[in-house]
């Protein structure tokens, strides 16, 4: 089995430690991954804007990219749903489509596709878990709460299985943090008070770092810490289920 | 009306300025989606109960014109006038023509999100007719000369003292009395001789039923009976989408209806509706107005399952945090943004990028509407047709050339970072709205693709990684146990 890695733009230029662990932890559980280095992004910024039939170039590039490998991994849950509900090809639609149900958010490729259960991993801190919206209600990694569903969490799942962690309990677990693309610039004002409210949650639960399964979120969450100089840490899943201390 | 020329950016900020009452309404709304939380969860049929309203408005949707034609006969055997109004003009043109044959010059009005859509109040008052809102929050905006800002709850927006200085203002309430029984019994009374008074009313509609011909009116203050039953004059107002084939699919609706809205199991009153009282009028009203349009969008059809519970409104961290008044539209939340372009997409283009397509509303919808993709698709069209500011279109389009290749975007890439490292006031200022209120990511640490380049190979061979830099958590060894 060989994986390709998709690392997400503002991933390989802002986060390349979560990419390390994402790396580190797949060949740790004995996967053969390769990153294809001609990859830019998925396309979702500008889709997301409106302007979908702009991202032609961005989908053949992933084709070209990913389109010979058994499984595609990435460590963020809304580019990997931005490929699964739009990637298409003009040339050819059946690899477009075959390429959408084999690409995988990295929490979900652990759980469904390596069935990991258990991991020697340590973190002893308190951890709040943000779930990234696209994570949840868009791949279903979790059960919302909207929904008279059993309740599941792969990524809880994942952290129970790290020693020493503590996951808190926020009061509004699956409250959205407001990131939303380019949302966060052209809304700024509802932006930021979306995720200086999701901080709170995370603080008053006495947490020492957030995490998510999306560094688009925590990117957000991490700009608000900083400038409030708080001691809350962001740090991504992958950072945390790749730790020994 | 001015509002309407600034976006929901800009009337969201401003609303956002006052922080403590943001906390507060964010506060009250999510006290809602909770009580309706352990509503729906107090059902187990609850997600199969969603399943079966979806499809019954799927199969009115698809079947609109023979079910309007059913009703409309049967109505009219029961002996109400229908009236059919392709407009907003023409539905109001109809209710004064109905008032002026009867030489009626004051009406009262419960609760109708279409007559507040059609401008019915300002279009009767500039021709002489008296109107009155009587549902408590709807008489509250109107006092204030305010529109609603939330479908189910028109004042949620207003602090109970603010209610109070407009009793005060209006009705000569004492000054700083804010207790809310006390100016409920205030508005009651007031309200009461209104009733009497009148001898006309007008309600909304629920829910119109084809096969019989009645349709249900869901109240929790009575206030649309008591306007109805002292009336001489009944008209009621209902968009076409309102109808339902059978009686049997009301137990449906209403079970899901309050549960979604504020977590009740079912309005006080759900008062039906089939014939007039000896001596009385009856006039239903079916308004097209824009529907018949959205019916033709494949895209945006699902919109019109809608049943006006407000639960996307309640749920929407936007809306919570930013107040219904910033939509600047009638129908304000997740589904007016998905509704108001399909009315005039040059004035509410700001509106389906008003959210972060988060998928909350989509999921307690009652009727499985699938808004955030709709918010999706709206930006698409608006696009398209070409109601996106210019300068995001520049932007967009140099983001979409830079990712569309390799080498620009490894040059960008890192000339951004070099920029964030070396010049950071270029993008630290008050003209990137990021940094306003945020810090920037550290672009100190080198891309991945450049430490892949180094590293990744080796790794892969089993030697150890250069240590370029310095993550923020030590990359230690881990072991999979099976």
């Amino acid at each position: 089995m060989t994986i390709g890695l998709f690392i997400p733009c503002y991933v390989n230029q802002f986060y390349p430690q979560a990419a390390i662990a994402t790396l580190q932890l797949l060949r740790k559980l004995g996967v053969d991954v390769v990153y294809p280095p001609k990859q830019t992004c998925c396309g979702q910024p500008m889709a997301n804007s409106g302007f979908e039939h702009l991202t032609q170039e961005c989908n053949d590039l992933f084709v070209e990219n990913f389109s010979r490998f058994d499984y595609i991994v990435a460590p963020s849950a809304s580019c990997v749903l931005h490929i699964k509900d739009h990637l298409h090809s003009a040339d050819d639609p059946a690899l477009a489509d075959s390429i959408r149900t084999k690409t995988y958010e990295l929490v979900e490729f652990l759980t469904d596709v390596l069935q990991v259960d258990t991991l020697k991993a340590t973190f002893p801190h308190k951890v709040g878990l943000h779930q990234s919206c696209h994570g949840l209600r868009g791949l279903h990694l979790a059960q919302m709460s909207e929904l008279n569903a059993a309740p599941f969490s792969k990524p809880v799942r994942l952290l129970n299985m790290v020693e020493g962690l503590e996951l808190v309990d926020l009061d509004r677990p699956d409250d959205c943090c407001g990131f939303g693309g380019t949302f966060c610039v052209a809304e700024e004002a509802v932006s930021v008070k979306m995720g200086k409210d999701r901080v709170q949650d995370h603080q008053r639960s006495g947490a020492d770092y957030i995490t998510s399964v999306d560094l688009s979120c925590l990117m957000h969450l991490e700009g608000i810490l900083q400038r409030n100089r708080s001691g809350l840490k962001a740090l991504h899943i992958a950072e945390i289920l790749n730790a020994t201390h | 009306m001015e509002k309407a020329l600034k976006d929901h950016a800009a009337l969201a900020e401003e609303f956002i300025k006052d922080e403590e009452r943001v906390d507060w309404h964010d506060g009250a709304l999510w006290w809602i989606r909770q009580k309706r939380d352990i509503a729906a969860k107090n059902i187990p049929e609850w997600e199969a109960l969603r399943e079966a309203a979806s499809q019954i408005k799927n199969n009115v949707l698809s079947n609109l014109h023979d079910y309007l034609l059913e009703f409309e006969a049967n109505a009219q055997k029961n002996g109400i006038t229908v009236h059919w109004a392709a407009d907003a003009e023409e539905h109001n043109a109809i209710v004064y023509s109905i008032l002026k044959a009867k030489d009626i010059n004051q009406l009262v009005k419960s609760k109708s999100m279409l007559t507040e859509e059609c401008h019915l109040n300002e279009y009767l008052i500039e021709r002489g007719v008296d109107v009155i809102n009587s549902d408590l929050g709807e008489y509250i905006q109107q006092l204030d000369n305010e529109p609603p800002s939330h479908i189910v709850l028109p004042c949620i927006h207003k602090r109970k003292e603010e209610i109070g200085a407009i009793f005060h203002e209006h009705l000569g309430t004492e000054k700083g009395v804010s207790d809310p029984t006390t100016l409920t019994r205030f508005a009651r009374r007031h309200l009461r001789n209104v009733f009497v008074t009148r001898r006309a009313a007008l309600t909304g509609v629920n829910f119109a039923v084809a096969e019989t011909g009645e349709y249900v009116v869901c109240t929790n203050e009575g206030n649309a009976d008591m306007g109805a039953h002292l009336s001489e004059v009944q008209i009621s107002s209902m968009g076409i989408e309102k109808i339902i084939p059978k009686k049997k699919h009301l137990g449906v609706f209403l079970r899901l209806l309050a549960r979604s809205a504020t977590g009740q199991p079912i309005t006080i009153y759900s008062s039906h509706f089939r014939k007039p009282r000896p001596g009385q009028e009856m006039h239903l009203i079916l308004v097209d107005y824009g529907r018949s349009r959205q019916l033709g969008r494949p895209d945006f059809r699902d919109s019109l399952k809608c049943i006006r519970c407000g639960a996307c409104m309640n749920t929407c961290p936007v809306y919570r945090k930013s107040g219904g008044l910033s939509y600047h539209n009638t129908i304000s939340g997740p589904i007016g943004a998905i509704l108001a372009p399909n009315l005039d997409m040059r004035k509410h283009a700001d509106l389906p990028f008003a959210s972060t397509l988060c998928g909350s509303c989509s999921n307690v919808c009652p009727v499985k509407i699938n808004i955030h993709e709709q918010l999706y698709k709206w930006r698409q069209v608006i696009v398209q047709e070409g109601y996106a500011a210019n300068t995001k279109v520049m932007g967009i389009k140099a983001m979409a050339w830079t990712l569309s290749s390799p080498a620009s975007y490894a040059r960008i890439g890192k000339a951004g970072r070099w920029v964030l490292n070396n010049i950071p006031f270029a993008v630290n200022n008050k003209f990137n709205p990021w940094y306003k209120q945020r810090e920037m990511p550290d672009g100190s640490k080198g891309s991945f693709g450049e430490w892949y380049a180094k590293n990744g190979r080796n790794e892969e061979e089993g030697k150890q990684p250069e240590t370029t830099q310095t993550p923020d958590v030590p990359l230690t060894d881990m072991h999979h146990e099976r």
